[in-house]
């Protein structure tokens, strides 16, 4: 189908300095990661870039450490390692149920955890989780390091804050306790499938009270996107069902989504309601 | 550019194209032909081989981007103990109907029962089902797949 070999220069700098610099001077350069997302639009003729920089070589982009109080994730580790790390499966448990709905075993194998949140789809899975953990992304550039908090990350739609030579380092989620989580991914088929609507839920109660909980939607906006006034609305009520229904029903006005190739508008708003539902009350272990 | 990597257990050294898939690289530079051309973005697994042990499919890697790294085919496993297990079952279990995803598919599940007897995967039907998720068979032999798989795991005492 698409044959033809792709004409583009190739960089596989060793440094995260290098990188930098290749990003800054080489003329219309990208950061390829794992080339799930970005071979697939290259061959496609959707983006086009004369350059790529591989960053698969940058030790410091790679891999998952338990820092005590938080959990830092290189930008470059693969979704697999994800899945398969004890420190994932301890305290973001929440993360590795969506990361373990991604693609296909051969993809997660290839693709990062940075190039999708870079990539910035609005059914970039990862997304929610992080967006309900209050992710911390560390960005390095030509002018040094910024701390971006993941929920000024996405900033419209296939668009993040990351300027002219930025590489996305790493990702650091502060520990914090919730005792109870939810990841709902609705796709086309059960798996291997991009998401019509996805939900993650992170929740602490006190008794019967809700003391705070975070609620992250995908595909259902711009960009994924956290459903604040639904949890202005729970934050400090106590659980009952009409009270979980109110939730649902204010998160469903918080959407904004489109007809495409997977679902319709319409669809994703009744699904919104729906797994705002089910989420909450897996959760909240209350049925 | 020039490339080297270990291709079934030996050194290979390809001039390429920067831009070269590795799909391109094996079939058309190097003569490797059980790895299929498909989709070509990395929805089938026709094109599937193992990056250092590991499944991933090379429609969507570079042939840059594995320098100096291990890429294994079924031509390099004939004389695998394990692998044979598995090939045998495969044709015992009637797994294979029109064969295009047959290499891949041999070289997911063997890949799969590497890990189960490193520890990191569990031995189960889910567990099967979930490894070849990203294998396509237009002709449906998944069920059969799935029976070889489990016959090999508990066929082998002892491990590879
Ligand atoms: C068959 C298939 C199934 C898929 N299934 C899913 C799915 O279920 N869910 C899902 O969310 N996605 C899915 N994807 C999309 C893709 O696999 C993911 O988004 C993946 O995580 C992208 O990561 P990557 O490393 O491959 O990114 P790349 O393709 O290498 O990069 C993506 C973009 O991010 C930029 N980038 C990458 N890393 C950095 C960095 N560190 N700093 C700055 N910029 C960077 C690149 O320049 C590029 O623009 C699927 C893709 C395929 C082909
Ligand atoms: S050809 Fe590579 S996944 Fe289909
Ligand atoms: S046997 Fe024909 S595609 Fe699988």
């Amino acid at each position: 189908m698409y044959y033809r070999v792709l004409q583009i220069k190739y960089f596989k700098p060793r440094t995260l300095e290098e990188a930098i610099e290749l990003l800054t001077k080489v003329r219309n350069s990208r950061v390829l990661a794992g080339g799930t997302d970005l071979l697939v639009d290259l061959k496609t003729g959707r983006v086009s870039a004369e350059a790529l920089v591989d960053v698969g070589a940058i030790r410091e982009l790679r891999g998952i450490e338990d820092l005590g109080d938080r959990i830092r994730i290189g930008a470059a580790t693969k979704l697999q390692e994800l899945v398969e790390s004890d420190v994932i499966a301890r305290e973001l448990p929440l993360l590795r149920k969506a990361v373990e709905s991604m693609g296909s075993w051969q993809i997660r194998n290839l693709a990062t955890v940075g190039g999708n949140l870079c990539n910035a789809s609005p059914a970039a899975d990862t997304a929610p989780p992080l967006l309900a953990y209050e992710a911390e992304l560390i960005i390095v550039g030509p002018r040094g390091t910024r701390v971006v908090p993941v929920t000024k990350f996405f900033t419209s739609y296939r668009r993040v804050a990351l300027e002219e030579g930025e590489i996305l380092k790493e990702i650091v989620v502060r520990k914090s306790t919730w005792s109870g989580w939810s990841y709902i991914k609705l796709g086309r088929r059960s798996g291997f499938t991009l998401s019509i609507v996805s939900v993650a839920v992170l929740a602490s109660t006190r008794g019967e009270v809700l003391e705070d909980v975070r609620i992250a939607l995908g595909s259902v906006a711009p960009t994924p996107i956290r459903a604040y006034k639904a949890e202005e609305y729970l934050r400090g009520r106590e659980v009952g069902l009409g009270v979980l229904e109110r939730a649902a029903e204010i998160a469903k006005e918080e959407v904004s989504p489109i007809d495409d190739v997977r679902a319709s508008a319409w669809y994703r708003r009744e699904m919104v309601y729906r797994l705002t539902l089910d989420a909450l009350k897996t959760s909240l272990r209350w049925s | 550019m020039r490339v080297s990597f270990r291709l079934n257990g030996s050194w290979v050294s390809v001039d390429v194209e920067p831009g070269e898939i590795l799909l391109d690289t094996l079939r058309l530079r190097l003569g490797i032909r059980s790895v299929k051309r498909g989709c070509e973005r990395g929805e089938c697994g026709v094109c599937t081989v193992l990056l250092n042990g590991e499944p991933v499919v090379s429609c969507l890697l570079l042939t840059a981007q594995v320098d100096s790294m291990e890429v294994t085919t079924v031509e390099g496993l004939g004389s695998d103990p394990l692998f044979k297990d598995l090939a045998e079952e495969f044709a015992r279990r009637f797994s294979i109907q029109c064969g295009y995803c047959t290499p891949a598919i041999l070289l997911t599940t063997y890949a799969y029962i590497r890990k189960v007897y490193e520890g990191k995967r569990k031995a189960s039907v889910e567990e099967i089902v979930k490894a070849i998720e990203g294998n396509l068979c237009r002709c449906g032999t998944y069920p059969r797949v799935v029976r070889a798989v489990v016959n090999t795991l508990s066929r082998l005492t002892t491990a590879p």
